[in-house]
C-alpha cells in the first residue's frame, strides 16, 4: 500500500507556506483546541506518550526532555528551534521550512505552551536564505493575525518567536554550540552537565529540539497518539533500552541516485528500498558499493558484506529505524539522510572528504578533536597523492576510536562523528585501502583544495 | 567620525528589546553590517560593541570564530558571493570538477573577488541542498544542477 505524506501532505500545493492555506487545511486548530481544554501537563503527556523521539540526530525522547526542567520555575524559560542543519548530506529541514512553515510553527507554539516558555529562539543556518525569509514572512502573519505575542487565541498564552541566523558552521548544530552562538559569542560547546533544560540560554532552563520534531508535535497533537503508533517500529522486546522508533520520518536520499529526493515514510524502511525504489536507483545503470545512512557523522555501510545470522541478506537490507544502522556498526540514524556511493568511486576520495569536513569544522576546544582531526585529514591528504602508508591505517582506526564523547575525550559529539566514518571506512573497505596503497596512485583529485580560515 | 551609519545603528538598536542580553545581537549586527560595508573594520568593531556595551574584544572574538566574516579592507566581498559546495553528495556529483572551472572561468583561487570586484568566489561545506548537487550558495540561496554552462550564466548575469 502507498504511504500518504503526513509531514509533506502540503509542499506542493500552491502557495503551502502561506497562512491562509494552513488554516484552510485545519492548522492551527490543534493549538486553539489545546488552549481550551488541555493543560500544559497534557501536551507533555500526549508526546510522550506517542514516543516521539528527536529527530536532530540523538533520537533523544522528545517529552521526556521537556519533563527535565525545573518543577515551577519561576521563568523565563526557552525554546530553541535547532534549524542549523548542518550535517552533510541532509536537507529535510529546509524542504519543511520552505514549503510548510505554519506547520513547523505550530509545533513550536504547542512546545511553548508545554514548557511553559513565552519565548522562542528560532536558529537557521545562513546558507538557508530562501527558508530565512519563509518563516520571516509566515511569522510576520501570525502577529498581523494574533496568533503571536499576547494572549494568544484569547487565553493567557503570550509567545514570541525570534528568528536568528548563523554564520556558516556546522558546530552551532550542537546543542550548547547553538545556545552560546545565539548568545553572541565563539559557538564553543558547554562541557555538560548541568544540560540544557537546567541551565541553558542566558543561563535560563532552555529546551533545544530540531525543526522536523516540532512538525512532528503539530501532526500528535492533531492526530493523536494512536496514529502516531500506528507508524513505525516498536520497542525491540529483547532491549529493555529501546524507546521504539514511531512515527513517520523524512528521508533525504543524496549521491549517486537517479532521483535525489526528499521522501517521507513510515519509520524503519530499508536502506534498500529507500535506494532502489525512493531514489529511483543507483545512477548511470551502476551498483551501490558504500552508503552513509544518516549524515557523515553515521559511517558506512557495505552494501556486498553479509547480514549477520540473516540468509542473502546484506547490510544493505538494514531497516533505518533508531537501532538498524548500529546493528552494522554504524553510529546510529542520525538524520536519516541517505548518501549512496557507486562502485566506481574511490573509497580514499570519500574519506578524504569527509576527513577534511571534520578538520574544517572542529572548534578545536578540545585537543583530541583539534589534532585528531587535523591527523586523520593529513593522512587522507597523503593517500590521496598516492603515499599512504600500511601503518596509516591502524593509526587511522587508534585515533578515530579515542576521539569522542563515547570514549571520554571531549566535549561533544562532533569528534564522535568525525571518528565514525573513518573507523567504518576502514574496516569494511581495508583491501581496498591496502589496494591504495600498494599501487601508489595519486588519486584524480590530489590536488589539495585550500584551507580558509577554522570554520 | 562613526563609520557606521546613523540608519544601520538604528536598525542594530532596534534588535536590543527581542533578547535578553545585548551581546546577544552580536551577530545579527555583524551581519548586518558584513552585508553593507562587505566587511567588518576594526572601527565598525568599536562601533558594534559600543551599541552592544561590550569590550570590542568580546565582539572581535566571537566575530573571528566565524571564518563567514571578512575582517580586512584587502579582503572585502565582491558585489555578490558565489560558493560552490564541496560536501559529499556534491563531490560525488562534480563539485571538484566545478570548483575548478569556477576558478578557471573567473580567474581567482577560492577565497578570492574578481578584479572588477563582482564575484567572491568561496567554497562551502555541505550547503544542504544536496537534492540539486553539484549545488552553489549565491549569496544565501541555491542554485541547484550546476553545470559549467549554468555557472556561466550565473557569472554572466552578476556582471551585467
Ligand atoms: C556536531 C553536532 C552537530 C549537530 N547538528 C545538529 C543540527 O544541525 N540540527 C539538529 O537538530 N541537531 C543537531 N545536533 C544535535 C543537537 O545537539 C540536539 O541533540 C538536537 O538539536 C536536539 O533536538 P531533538 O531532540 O529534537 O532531536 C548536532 C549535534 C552535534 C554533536
Ligand atoms: S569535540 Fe571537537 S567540536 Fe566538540 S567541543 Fe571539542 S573540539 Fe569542539
Ligand atoms: S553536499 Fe553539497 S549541498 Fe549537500
Amino acid at each position: 500500500m502507498k504511504y500518504e505524506p503526513i509531514l509533506l501532505a502540503r509542499i506542493h500545493k500552491p502557495n503551502s507556506h502561506q497562512l491562509e492555506g494552513y488554516r484552510a487545511d485545519g492548522g492551527y486548530a490543534a493549538i486553539e483546541q489545546a488552549l481550551v481544554d488541555k493543560k500544559p501537563a497534557d501536551v507533555i503527556a500526549q508526546v510522550k506518550d506517542a514516543g516521539l523521539r528527536g529527530r536532530g540526530g540523538a533520537g533523544f525522547p522528545t517529552g521526556l526532555k521537556w519533563t527535565f526542567l525545573p518543577k515551577d520555575h519561576p521563568g523565563p524559560i526557552y525554546l530553541c528551534v535547532n534549524a542549523d542543519e548542518s550535517e552533510p548530506c541532509t536537507y529535510n529541514n529546509r524542504i519543511l521550512m520552505e514549503k510548510d512553515p505554519h506547520q513547523v510553527l505550530e509545533g513550536i507554539m504547542l512546545a511553548c505552551y508545554a514548557i511553559r516558555s513565552e519565548k522562542a529562539f528560532f536558529y537557521v543556518r545562513y546558507e538557508y536564505g530562501t527558508a530565512y525569509r519563509a518563516l520571516e514572512a509566515a511569522i510576520a502573519e501570525l502577529y498581523a493575525a494574533g496568533l503571536l505575542g499576547k494572549n494568544i487565541f484569547g487565553s493567557d498564552f503570550h509567545l514570541d518567536i525570534v528568528l536568528h541566523r548563523g554564520a556558516g558552521a556546522y558546530i552551532c548544530g550542537e546543542e550548547t554550540g547553538l545556545i552560546e552562538s545565539l548568545e553572541g559569542k565563539r559557538a564553543w560547546p558547554r562541557i555538560k552537565p548541568p544540560f540544557p533544560a537546567i541551565e541553558g540560554a542566558f543561563r535560563k532552563p532552555t529546551i533545544v529540539n530540531n525543526v522536523e520534531t516540532m512538525a512532528c508535535v503539530t501532526q500528535i497533537m492533531r492526530r493523536g497518539i494512536d496514529w502516531f503508533k500506528s507508524l513505525g517500529v516498536p520497542p525491540d522486546p529483547k532491549n529493555p533500552r529501546d524507546a521504539g522508533s514511531y512515527g513517520p520520518k523524512l528521508y533525504t536520499i543524496a549521491g549517486h541516485v537517479e532521483k535525489p529526493v526528499c521522501v517521507e515514510l513510515p519509520m524503519g524502511v530499508s536502506l534498500r528500498e529507500l535506494v532502489e525504489v525512493h531514489g529511483g536507483g543507483v545512477w548511470k545503470g551502476r551498483k551501490a558499493k558504500a552508503v552513509n545512512p544518516g549524515g557523515l557523522s553515521m559511517g558506512f555501510v557495505d552494501v556486498l558484506a553479509p547480514l549477520k545470522g540473516e540468509d542473502g541478506k546484506t547490510e544493505y537490507d538494514i531497516p533505518l529505524d533508531f537501532n538498524g544502522p548500529g546493528k552494522v556498526g554504524c553510529l546510529g540514524l542520525g538524520t536519516a539522510a541517505v548518501t549512496v556511493i557507486d562502485d566506481q568511486t574511490s573509497m580514499v576520495d570519500v574519506l578524504h572528504n569527509v576527513t577534511q569536513f571534520f578538520s574544517h569544522e572542529s572548534c578545536g576546544q578540545c585537543t583530541p578533536c583539534r589534532e585528531g582531526t587535523g591527523w586523520m585529514l593529513k593522512i587522507m591528504e597523503r593517500f590521496r597523492r598516492g603515499l599512504g602508508r600500511r601503518e596509516d591505517l591502524d593509526i587511522l582506526v587508534d585515533v578515530a576510536d579515542r576521539i569522542g564523547i563515547i570514549p571520554g575525550t571531549t566535549i561533544c559529539g562532533l569528534s564522535d562523528g568525525a571518528g565514525w566514518p573513518v573507523k567504518t571506512a576502514i574496516r569494511k573497505f581495508r583491501s581496498e585501502f591496502e589496494e591504495a596503497i600498494r599501487k601508489g596512485e595519486p588519486s584524480r583529485y590530489a590536488k589539495p583544495l585550500q584551507m580558509v580560515g577554522a570554520h | 567620525m562613526s563609520v557606521l551609519s546613523e540608519d544601520i545603528k538604528n536598525r542594530i538598536r532596534a534588535l536590543l528589546p527581542k533578547y535578553p542580553r545585548k551581546q546577544a545581537v552580536t551577530l545579527p549586527a555583524l551581519h548586518m553590517v558584513h552585508d553593507e560595508y562587505r566587511h567588518v573594520s576594526p572601527e565598525a568593531v568599536v562601533e558594534i560593541a559600543e551599541i552592544l556595551e561590550l569590550h570590542p574584544s568580546e565582539v572581535q572574538d566571537t566575530m573571528t570564530f566565524y571564518a563567514f566574516f571578512k575582517e580586512k579592507e584587502s579582503e572585502k566581498l565582491g558585489k555578490e558571493r558565489v560558493w560552490v559546495c564541496r560536501g559529499l553528495a556534491c563531490m560525488l556529483r562534480g563539485a571538484y570538477e566545478l570548483i575548478d572551472h569556477c576558478e578557471h572561468k573567473l580567474g581567482v583561487h577560492c577565497g578570492q573577488t574578481t578584479a572588477d570586484g563582482k564575484i567572491t568566489l568561496e567554497f562551502a561545506e555541505c550547503i544542504g541542498a544536496c537534492d540539486g548537487a553539484p549545488a552553489i550558495l549565491r549569496n544565501d540561496e541555491h542554485v541547484m544542477n550546476v553545470t559549467p554552462e549554468k555557472a556561466d550564466g550565473l557569472f554572466a548575469e552578476i556582471r551585467k
